[in-house]
C-alpha cells in the first residue's frame, strides 16, 4: 500500500476540503497557512507544545482495559484511551494549545473560537488565561442556555462569551459569527477552529495537534498488550478525537478504523447528524466541501443528536475521503443506544463518558459481541460526562 | 457583447457611473420580488445584484443575513430565484441582472444545469462568495461558454498577485470590496479606496465597481468619483426591512433615486 499522504498543497482530501472562503479571508488564511508550514516541523515549537501537553494537560492519557465491561459485554477485549483525563475533561485542549501557541508566534494577542456544548470555548479560554491572550467565544443562543455551568465556566477563565441569535443558534451559527469576527479583525485575532473542518490549514492542523492521541495509543498499546487493536473506534461530529486517533494508525492495514457518527432519534427519521452515514449530498460549508446535510435547495438543515458536540451537519473532509477510499467505516448510533452504553460504563467501570464517547461505546458493544475474546477494541474515551450531568437528569426526569 | 459590457459601455459612453443596487431575491415576500426589480430600474439602477438565500451566510452582516432569513420562511432557493428572474426578463430584456449567493445551492442543483439554467432565466454575472478562482477554473469556463459573467470580489488585503489571478478568470466586471469585514459593516475610507481603486486598474481594464459600506448618498456621490460602479447592499435591505407590504417599492425607488442623483450630480 502506497503510504498515506494527504492533503495536497491547497487541503484537498480527493474532492473534499480545499478553501471555499470570501475573498475577504484569503489573506489570513495564506498568513497562516505560511506560519503553520514554518513550525509544524520546527524543534522549538514542537518541543513547547509537547512541554505544555505533558505539564498543563497531563499527557500521557492513560490506556486503560474495561475488563468488566468487556466480560459482561462479551467478546471482544475493550480497551479505553482515556481523553477524558485531560486538564478541562476532553481531547479538545490538545488542539487549543497548540493553537493558541502557534498565535502566540504569530504575534496575535486576541483569539476566538466558536462552540457549540462549551467543551471547545472552555478549552480555548483555559489557555487563553494561560498565555494571558484575550478571548472571545462565540456560542448560539440556545446553547448558551443549555450549557450554562460551562458559560460560567469560561467567564471565570477571563473570556467573553457571546451568545449568536442568527439562524438556527447552535454550532453552525456560531462558527459563522466566528468567521466575520476574524474578517474584521484579522490583524490582531487568531481563529481557533475547535475541530478538523473548515478551509484549509485548519482540517490538516487540528488534525495534527490531536494526532497526539494515535500516537500515545501505538507505544501504550505496545506496551500493554505487545501489538496493536484489532480496530479502532471513536465518535464523529465535526471529528477531531477521531482523525486524532485514527490518523497514526492509516498506515497499519491490520487496524480497521470505525467513526461512529449520531443517528439521533434514527436515521430514518431524518433527526440525526450522520452525514456520512446517511450517504447526504457533497457540498460546501464553512469553508470546505464536504458530506453535508442539506434539502433540495442546498439549505442546510437543523440536526440532532443528544449530544451537543456531535450536533453538526457536516463533517471533516478527511474522514469523508477516509469513507471514500473505504479506509475506515462509518456506522450511527441513536441517542438510546448512547445512553445505554452511557449507563453501562458508569455502573461496571466507574466511568462516566461524555455523551459524544457514548455513541463510540455503544458501537464498541456491537462490535465486541461478534468478535473473540482474544481480539482487541480500542475506543477513544474522548471526555468525560460532568458536563452531561443535567441532561442525563432530565431523560431520567430529575431535576438537580 | 453581454449585457453587461454594454451596459457599461453606454455609461461610460455618455459619462456616467454605474448605480448596483443588491436585494434578496424572496426578501420580504416572492410575489413582491420582481415588482421590486422593475421599480430600481425605473428609479435609476443599472444593473442588479440579486442575493440568493443560503441558510448560512456567512460573509454577510446582520442585516442581508435577516434577509436571507425572511426569504427562506417562504422557502425562496435557487430554482424559485431564477424563476422570478425569468419572469422580470418578460418586460425588462435590457438591465443586467447579477446573482449573488454561495457556492452550495449551485451544487446542490449541480454547476452544469445551473449554468444552463442561469443562461436561459437571463442572468447576466454569477458572484459566488465562497468560490475563490482555484476553486471555480471549470466553473467560470461554464460560464463564459454560456455569455454569463463571473463576477469576483476583491479586498483590502488581495496582494497584486493574487488580483492578477482573479482578474484573469473574472468578466464583466470587478467587485471591489471597501473594507475589513462582513457586508454593511462600517462607513468606508474614501482616501484608501480611491488608491487601491487605482492599483487595481493598472492590472485590469475591466470595469470596477465598489461596495460594503456605501450607506448615504455623499458616499455614493464620493465612490463615484473613483470608481465605475456605485454597490449598495446593506442599505437597500435595510429600506426593504423597515417597509411594510405596501411601501416597500415606493421606499427602494425613493432611496434609488436618492442615490442616482447623488452619482449623477
Amino acid at each position: 500500500m502506497q503510504l498515506y499522504d494527504m492533503p495536497d498543497e491547497r487541503g484537498h482530501f480527493g474532492p473534499y476540503g480545499g478553501i471555499f472562503v470570501a475573498e475577504t479571508l484569503v489573506e489570513a488564511l495564506e498568513e497562516l497557512r505560511v506560519m503553520y508550514e514554518k513550525y509544524r516541523h520546527d524543534p522549538e515549537f514542537l518541543a513547547e507544545f509537547a512541554n505544555d501537553l505533558k505539564h498543563f494537560v497531563g499527557r500521557p492519557s492513560p490506556i486503560y482495559h474495561a475488563k468488566r465491561w468487556s466480560d459482561k459485554v462479551g467478546g471482544a477485549q475493550i480497551y479505553l484511551k482515556r481523553e477524558d483525563l485531560n486538564h478541562t475533561g476532553a481531547h479538545k485542549v490538545n488542539n487549543t494549545v497548540g493553537q493558541a501557541l502557534l498565535a502566540k508566534r504569530m504575534g496575535k494577542p486576541r483569539v476566538i473560537a466558536e462552540t457549540g456544548a462549551g467543551q471547545h470555548g472552555v478549552a480555548t479560554a483555559t489557555i487563553a488565561a494561560r498565555l494571558g491572550l484575550e478571548c472571545v467565544v462565540y456560542m448560539g443562543s440556545e446553547d448558551v442556555k443549555r450549557q450554562a455551568p460551562n458559560v460560567y465556566r469560561m467567564k471565570l477563565l477571563g473570556a467573553t462569551v457571546v451568545p449568536v441569535e442568527s439562524g438556527s443558534k447552535t454550532l453552525k451559527d456560531a462558527l459563522n459569527e466566528a468567521m466575520r469576527d476574524w474578517v474584521t479583525n484579522i490583524e490582531n485575532t487568531f481563529y481557533i477552529i475547535g475541530t478538523v473542518a473548515g478551509p484549509h490549514p485548519y482540517p490538516m492542523m487540528v488534525r495534527d495537534f490531536q494526532a497526539v492521541i494515535g500516537v500515545e495509543a501505538k507505544i501504550q498499546m505496545d506496551e500493554i498488550v505487545g501489538r496493536q487493536p484489532d480496530a479502532v473506534i471513536a465518535c464523529v461530529g465535526g471529528g477531531s478525537n477521531a482523525m486524532g486517533i485514527f490518523y497514526p494508525y492509516i498506515n497499519e492495514e491490520g487496524v480497521k478504523l470505525v467513526g461512529v457518527e449520531a443517528a439521533g432519534h434514527g436515521l430514518e427519521t431524518g433527526k440525526h447528524a450522520a452525514p456520512l452515514t446517511a450517504n447526504s449530498a457533497v457540498g460546501v460549508l464553512h469553508g470546505n466541501r464536504t458530506y453535508l446535510m442539506q434539502d433540495e435547495d442546498g439549505q442546510i438543515i437543523e440536526t440532532h443528536s443528544i449530544s451537543a458536540g456531535l450536533d453538526y451537519p457536516g463533517v471533516g473532509p478527511e474522514h469523508a475521503w477516509l469513507k471514500d477510499i473505504k479506509r475506515a467505516e462509518y456506522v450511527a448510533i441513536t441517542d438510546d443506544e448512547a445512553m445505554a452504553a452511557f449507563h453501562s460504563l458508569c455502573r461496571t467501570e466507574g466511568i462516566i463518558p461524555a455523551l459524544e464517547s457514548s455513541h463510540a461505546l455503544a458501537y464498541a458493544e456491537k462490535l465486541a459481541k461478534t468478535m473473540s475474546p482474544d481480539q482487541i477494541i480500542l475506543v477513544n474515551l474522548s471526555g468525560r460526562g460532568d458536563k452531561d450531568m443535567n441532561t442525563v437528569a432530565q431523560l431520567s426526569g430529575i431535576t438537580l | 457583447m453581454s449585457r453587461i459590457q454594454t451596459t457599461f459601455a453606454t455609461l461610460k459612453q455618455s459619462g456616467k457611473k454605474a448605480l448596483i443596487p443588491f436585494i434578496t431575491a424572496g426578501d420580504p415576500h416572492p410575489d413582491q420580488t420582481v415588482a421590486m426589480l422593475h421599480g430600481l430600474v425605473k428609479a435609476g439602477a443599472n444593473l442588479i445584484e440579486l442575493g440568493v438565500p443560503f441558510s448560512d451566510p456567512m460573509a454577510d452582516g446582520p442585516v442581508i443575513q435577516r434577509a436571507s432569513e425572511r426569504a427562506l420562511v417562504h422557502k425562496v432557493g435557487l430554482r424559485k430565484v431564477l424563476a422570478l428572474v425569468k419572469e422580470f426578463r418578460e418586460q425588462d430584456n435590457k438591465t443586467p441582472i447579477v446573482l449573488m449567493g454561495y457556492a452550495n445551492p449551485i451544487e446542490a442543483m449541480g454547476v452544469e444545469k445551473f449554468a444552463d439554467a442561469a443562461k436561459e432565466a437571463g442572468i447576466d454575472g454569477v458572484l459566488t462568495v465562497d468560490y475563490p478562482p482555484e476553486e471555480s477554473t471549470e466553473f467560470n469556463a461554464m460560464l463564459k461558454a454560456r455569455d454569463i459573467d463571473p463576477v469576483f470580489l476583491l479586498s483590502p488585503t488581495t496582494d497584486s498577485a493574487r488580483v492578477d489571478v482573479i482578474v484573469n478568470q473574472a468578466s464583466g466586471f470587478i467587485y471591489y470590496v471597501s473594507l475589513k469585514g462582513v457586508t454593511g459593516s462600517k462607513n468606508l475610507d474614501v482616501v484608501e479606496v480611491a488608491d487601491r481603486v487605482a492599483a487595481i486598474r493598472s492590472q485590469t481594464n475591466l470595469p470596477i465597481g465598489v461596495g460594503f459600506g456605501v450607506r448615504d448618498a455623499e458616499t455614493a456621490k464620493a465612490v463615484a468619483g473613483i470608481a465605475d460602479a456605485v454597490v449598495v447592499g446593506s442599505r437597500m435591505v435595510q429600506e426593504v426591512e423597515k417597509s411594510t407590504a405596501t411601501s416597500v417599492v415606493t421606499n427602494l425607488m425613493a432611496l434609488t433615486a436618492e442615490l442616482r442623483a447623488a452619482i449623477d450630480a
